[in-house]
């Protein structure tokens, strides 16, 4: 039954758009399309971001790997390279810190009424992804591959039982958000 | 009784809830990790359609992503609606150029705040697709599937991120 509503572009395409629209709500109401809240994160000032994006990541393995356990769900991590994730990851950070937006709270900062987001950070990211399009066969050529080291997971890596690293995971990252409102922050 | 909905803001750890639950769905219903840079590959390459036609779908990137309105892009769209409606009803809606954080260093004339706005953007936008993912498909989806790649890809944000942050208001602005 899930494999025939997977392939349902139709409704597939009203699913995106409902998840979409929860997604939008929660970003706007957690604070995070808001410029203030995004840069005061990357000055150390404001930790919204971070305590948004750790709960998200602790709820979200949990309920997905329980998913894959039950087989409901199938995992699609993203291959990697040094080239492609570090260099790109340190591209991405510098737009991020001058726009003070990334991909998805761009959007909801233009939900929001922000018009810095809507005519700087939407076209800039209309613009940057068209260059990146142009750019992609030389990039892919000379420096996407270097040190490619593909689709991996960590309990691929350490050839263990995935609940292995999920559940001392989690709790670790429960402890960090719980310090972190201990000290202050 | 839904007086939560109309809140201004609601505390961080309830709203990153609300999105990991959102990313159950996302896997159960249809079998993606949610994203958003994708989207914007996509619709630059619709764009470009309409400018110079079909060539566009030559190019080796549109092969990969083909440039039509796909589920991210209606996902990008859902955004913007979601964030409409809760700053509507919370009242926080509201057209606005320059951020206070950025008037407080370097004042409130837009166009200077356009101009920066649309270099990161542009920044944002060539760094998400040479990283092969942002915030949500690396930061949130990647790293809650556990994937090397993207736990790698979050360090990289946020390293390159609060170095710039700090040039830009501390060094520049300070």
């Amino acid at each position: 039954m899930l494999k025939s509503l997977h392939q349902n572009k139709k409704i597939q395409l009203i699913i995106g758009l409902v998840i979409g629209i929860f997604f939008g709500f929660f970003l706007q109401k957690g604070g995070v399309t808001d410029y203030n809240i995004i840069i005061g994160q990357l000055l150390l000032t404001d930790f919204t971001v971070f305590k948004v994006m750790l709960s998200a990541v602790i709820v979200g393995m949990l309920g997905v790997y329980l998913l894959r356990s039950l087989g409901f769900a199938q995992l699609h991590p993203k291959p990697g390279s040094l080239g492609a994730t570090v260099i790109g990851g340190l591209i991405f950070g510098i737009g991020f810190a001058v726009l003070g937006f990334c991909p998805g709270t761009v959007a909801g900062a233009v939900g929001q009424g922000f018009l810095d987001a809507l005519f700087g950070g939407i076209v800039g990211m209309l613009i940057g992804a068209g260059l990146f399009a142009s750019m992609y066969p030389k990039l892919q050529k000379k420096i996407l591959n270097k040190g490619y080291f593909g689709e991996v997971t960590f309990p691929e890596l350490l050839k263990v039982n995935p609940w292995i690293v999920v559940i001392p995971l989690a709790i670790v990252l429960i402890a960090l958000l719980y310090w972190m409102e201990n000290i202050g922050l | 009784m839904l007086d939560w909905l109309f809140m201004e803001q609601w505390s961080p750890y309830i709203a990153g809830v609300g999105i990991g639950v959102l990313c159950w769905f996302a896997f159960l219903l249809s079998d993606k990790p949610i994203g958003c840079s994708t989207a914007f590959t996509r619709s630059s390459g619709m764009i470009e359609h309409i400018i110079h036609g079909s060539k566009v779908n030559e190019k080796l990137y549109y092969k990969k992503f083909t440039p039509s309105i796909d589920w991210e892009v209606m996902l990008v769209a859902g955004i913007v609606i979601g964030a409409f409606i809760s700053s509507m009803i919370s009242g926080v809606f509201q057209l606005q150029w320059v951020p206070s954080t950025w008037a407080a260093s370097f004042g409130d004339n837009f166009s200077l705040r356009l101009i920066v706005a649309l270099i990161g953007g542009i920044l944002l936008g060539f760094g998400s697709r040479w990283a092969g993912g942002c915030t949500s498909g690396h930061g949130i989806s990647g790293t809650l599937q556990l994937a090397l790649s993207s736990w790698i890809a979050f360090i990289c944000f946020f390293a390159s991120g609060v170095a710039a942050a700090y040039f830009i208001f501390h060094i520049l602005g300070g």
